[in-house]
């Protein structure tokens, strides 16, 4: 049996990495369509990073090591929180090692080390590109850990394969305090992976831009690995947001079929997500960067607000 | 007096002998000889304590003391945990303090005779405040340690801003010396002034509370809590480096230290609202402590805000241990204690690592403005690469030592039992969320930190010049850096020693069983509620990079072409484009605004030379300060009304005071 569980961590940890662009892909697509264009296939953006693996790097005369570091160290930590964040099985041999606050923790790293790097140049659109990132980072964090407590608070615990379970368990019901972290993290998801309201991931306007900003000197392979790291952030969000809020149809291990069956609606999931998120986008509009502050600090709000009615009414 | 105890008295007047003996020799030589000495016994410091076993309590006398009296000392759990911190700390400052002064034996040799007799006696001083078992003993070297640090902060004297600096502190550490010596003068029994009488008094809950904000003014004076950090952010930048690692580091440790003894062993059983006072405080001050280290533009002042951001995370978590101690909760209570004391060593480390770093850059550079610095990576990697691992570990960020101790904070707030007041339960969360905000701002301050000094281009200055830290600085950071690595990934191992500590403090149901799983797995309460496993972490991490590496390079290519940055296209490209310190802290400005007083100065778009200009200034001092001073002046303006220097107008207040003794005498005799 042990064999197996490991045998189901390497599993998740491959399929994550594939996924993501996949997620991407299917995004992209759903927009494409909502806004009446002709969508790109779903390969796309794998093709696209082949493409960029193949191509030969230009670097900086200026670029430090920590520079030529960052792109493989930002890969490894996110395919890292992507193979343990709870996707099909509750219960992962490693995901103890990392409960939800060392996830955020993970997450904040990657982040850091690319503003970092981001500065390394000593361009315009660099350190541009990292006061911003941090300016969001600092906002959403918080948000972040905020709608955990809730959660945390619920289920008595900050394990991921605990409070999926511990869900599970419960059956679905309507928390007041879900509601409201719920929302909060839907706003944090959308910033933290510079979706529209807050960053545009499809212009190079220099004015608005702020997560492109940061890698407009990586080049080649660099760049593939910082994106297919950013596609891999995507997913672990969302599938932290469904350990968190829906883990329903997560297996417990059990049978083949069984785990083949929660595989499945894992990929549903991420299906009605893409269109949902690209519904999202389509409808509105990209805001200020000094209104950025409003948006997140409200989802800090409704986060507090959401362990505070936690507080009130009880389990 | 047990041989532990008679080791630690014997180090201490090993560090008294070496300040003594260095007037006697050259500067030079006393440089050579007292800081690798001094390091030496601070290693001996930390084998004798942690030989120490939790449960026995050593106690002793020093035969010297006040007007024939003897000074008892006492070495107990909580004096060794400090201790130890001392030792580790001053070990690596030390070290770094004998390469650091190198040049002072050639330029100025009075100025580093001085630092070589007040050193070794602030690190002994700081020792005594530990072993200190009367209020008599913990004065004296409580005084010692503010005026040899004094001492240490105004070694350049003939700069005026250093003077005003000194001063301030010098006033402040007395303040807060005033209001401790009030305080131990209440908690004094019958005039008897040990320790050991004032633990067997019985107090009511009045008197206690007095003692209680006593203590909070004395330690928060020396601590920085709002409001009365004041001094702080002026006082450690303007000590030469090694000095601010100590005061940073060690120093401000001393406050958290007294607090503790104050509240768990003297006083005993802390009210409950002794601990949302604590929380409040802490809170506020480490909030207004980090936004204000986010607006600097000083790498020393930078860092010592962030100080003042620690420090209140500690009292809250003080804060907290007292609250939930009071409810009953020991158990919660200890995670709480055993997290704020991991922070106070995690602190030590980091605090300590980054203020040797940067003084490592200030004395390549001689440049201290983070306006002038920048790309010092390249010429400075060593000094880079021990900085960036404090960065990240005082960002608070896995697999770092900051990490285990927020985390560890976060599972305390986290299990909140039922208090008796309701709504305690309610607001609990909101110092949650205080911390969860302070942390993510300290991330923000720690890329501005690392980002303008060592990354980016070079701001105008000749950097071909600038050479990398030598062998002695370079080992200390490397101590220190590993010490910030190894507290990262080994929690257990450090909450195994701070069970011990727990238990004496909160009592026999004081601990937290961390190790349920192993010592791999860090797991406070049960593997149920939470796990963190540092140390797979890091190996995953370090898997996933290399794996990431060959995967690439193997599958693909390694080869790249260097070019001149590209930037979007523009064709000029200067130093000047990137973000100046002050640049990067504009969005904390905008946001924050209403917190501090900022004055700005916006240039007229007609105008041909446009200069902008904007400061931040602590609003305390407007607030708080400015009209106590004013107060102050205006009393000793009516007082000077009276007393107009002249001896008839004197003899006539003395002829009209007899005369009013007169009638009340007659008046009141029949």
């Amino acid at each position: 049996m042990s064999a197996w569980v490991w045998f189901f961590q390497l599993i998740q940890g491959v399929m994550a990495l594939l996924l993501a662009p996949l997620l991407m892909g299917w995004m992209a697509y759903c927009r494409a369509r909502f806004q009446h264009r002709r969508p790109s296939s779903l390969w796309q953006p794998l093709r696209q990073w082949i493409k960029l693996f193949h191509k030969e790097v230009v670097l900086a005369e200026l670029a430090s090591p920590l520079f030529r570091v960052t792109p493989y160290a930002l890969f490894g930590i996110l395919a890292l929180t992507a193979g343990l964040v709870p996707m099909v099985l509750t219960d992962l041999p490693l995901s103890g090692a990392v409960d939800v606050i060392a996830l955020a923790g993970l997450l904040s790293l990657a982040r850091v080390i690319l503003a970092l790097a981001a500065m390394d140049v000593g361009t315009a659109f660099g350190s541009l590109g990292a006061r911003r990132e941090m300016l969001v980072a600092f906002l959403a964090e918080p948000a972040l850990l905020m709608v955990i407590f809730a959660s945390a608070s619920l289920n008595a615990s900050t394990s991921l394969s605990k409070m999926a379970a511990t869900t599970l368990d419960r059956g679905f019901y309507l928390y007041p305090s879900l509601a409201f972290s719920g929302v909060a993290f839907l706003l944090v998801l959308l910033a933290e992976n510079g979706r529209i309201p807050v960053d545009n991931p499809e212009t190079h306007l220099e004015l608005t831009m702020i997560h492109e900003a940061m890698i407009l000197e990586y080049s080649g392979r660099h760049l593939a690995l910082i994106e297919w790291a950013n596609a891999l952030k995507m997913l672990v969000y969302f599938s932290l947001g469904m350990v968190l809020f829906f883990p329903f149809g997560l297996s417990r291990g059990g049978s083949g079929w069984e785990i083949a069956l929660s595989f499945i609606g894992f990929i549903i999931k991420l299906l009605i997500f893409g269109v949902a998120l690209a519904i999202l986008e389509t409808v509105s509009a990209k805001q200020r960067l000094f209104r950025v502050p409003e948006y997140l600090g409200g989802a800090f709000l409704l986060a507090v607000l959401a362990i505070l009615l936690h507080d009130l009414l009880g389990t | 007096m047990s041989p532990a105890l008679l080791t630690v008295s014997l180090i201490l007047a090993g560090w008294l002998v070496l300040a003594l003996g260095s007037l006697v020799l050259t500067a030079d030589w006393s440089r050579r000889l007292v800081f690798p000495l001094c390091a030496l016994l601070s290693m001996g410091l930390v084998v004798a304590c942690l030989g120490h076993d939790h449960s026995s309590v050593d106690t002793g006398y020093w035969p010297i003391g006040l007007a024939g009296e003897v000074t008892p000392v006492r070495l107990d759990s909580l004096s060794c945990f400090f201790l130890i911190l001392l030792g580790l700390v001053s070990a690596a400052v030390s070290l770094y303090g004998a390469g650091y002064f190198r040049d002072m034996s050639q330029t100025q040799p009075e100025a580093l005779h001085r630092v070589t007799f007040f050193y070794p006696l602030f690190l002994a001083s700081m020792g005594g405040v530990l072993v200190a078992d009367g209020a008599y003993g913990f004065m004296v070297a409580w005084e010692v340690m503010a005026l040899s640090s004094w001492f240490l902060v105004t070694l350049d004297h003939d700069v005026l801003a250093i003077r005003q600096a000194g001063f301030l502190y010098l006033l402040m550490a007395h303040l807060g010396a005033l209001c401790l010596m009030v305080c131990f003068g209440w908690l004094a029994v019958n005039g008897d002034f040990d320790f050991s009488a004032m633990r067997q008094a019985h107090r009511e809950a009045g008197s206690a509370s007095v003692i209680f904000l006593l203590g909070l003014l004395g330690f928060g004076a020396k601590a920085g809590l709002l409001p009365l950090h004041v001094w702080l952010p002026e006082a450690h930048p303007a000590a030469p480096s090694p000095v601010s690692a100590l005061m940073s580091g060690v120093m401000l440790k001393m406050a958290l230290y007294g607090m503790l003894r104050l509240l768990f062993d003297l006083l005993g059983h802390p009210l409950w609202w002794w601990g949302v006072v604590l929380i409040v405080v802490g809170s506020l001050t480490a909030l207004f402590g980090v936004l204000l280290a986010a607006l600097q533009f000083d790498i020393k002042r930078l860092l010592a805000w962030s100080s003042v951001e620690n420090l209140g995370l500690l009292f809250s978590g003080v804060g907290l241990t007292v609250l939930f101690h009071s409810a009953g909760q020991d158990t919660v209570a200890a995670l709480a204690l055993a997290a704020l004391l991991y922070h106070a060593l995690n602190h030590s480390f980091f605090k300590g690592l980054l203020f040797l770093a940067s003084g490592s850059v200030l004395h390549a550079t001689r440049e201290r403005k983070m306006a002038k610095l920048g790309g010092l990576i390249r010429v400075m990697p060593w000094v880079a690469g021990v900085a960036l691992i404090g960065t990240l570990s005082l960002a608070g960020l896995p697999p770092f030592n900051g990490f285990v101790s927020e985390w560890l904070m976060l599972q305390a707030y986290l299990l909140r039992p039922d208090f008796p007041q309701a709504w305690l339960d309610m607001t609990l969360p909101l110092g949650a969320a205080v911390l969860a905000l302070v942390g993510a701002l300290s991330g923000y301050a720690m890329v501005k930190f690392y980002g303008i000094v060592f990354l980016g281009q070079s701001r105008g200055l000749d950097v071909t010049m600038v050479h990398d830290a030598g062998y002695w600085e370079r080992s200390a950071m490397l101590w220190l850096a590993a010490g910030c690595l190894l507290l990262g990934v080994l929690p257990n191992q450090v909450m195994g020693y701070l069970n011990g500590l727990t238990q004496t403090l909160l009592g026999p149901e004081g601990r937290v069983s961390v190790a349920h799983q192993g010592w791999l797995w860090l797991t406070p309460l049960s593997s149920q509620r939470a796990s963190y496993s540092p140390l797979i972490l890091l190996g995953l991490i370090a898997m996933g990079v290399l794996m990431t590496w060959w995967g690439v390079r193997r599958t693909f290519h390694g080869r790249y072409r260097r070019a001149p940055a590209w930037d979007c296209g523009y064709p000029a490209q200067t130093w000047r484009m990137q973000d100046s310190a002050d640049g990067f802290g504009q969005p904390i400005k905008q946001i924050f605004e209403g917190i501090f007083g900022l004055s700005r100065v916006i240039p007229d778009p007609q105008d041909p030379a446009p200069h902008y200009h904007s400061e931040v200034h602590d609003p305390f001092w407007s607030i708080l300060y400015k009209p106590l001073t004013h107060l102050l002046e205006r009393s000793s303006d009516l007082l000077s009304r009276v007393m107009r220097a002249r001896i008839a107008l004197y003899l006539l207040y003395s002829f009209l005071t007899l005369l009013g003794l007169l009638a009340l005498v007659t008046g009141s005799v029949p």
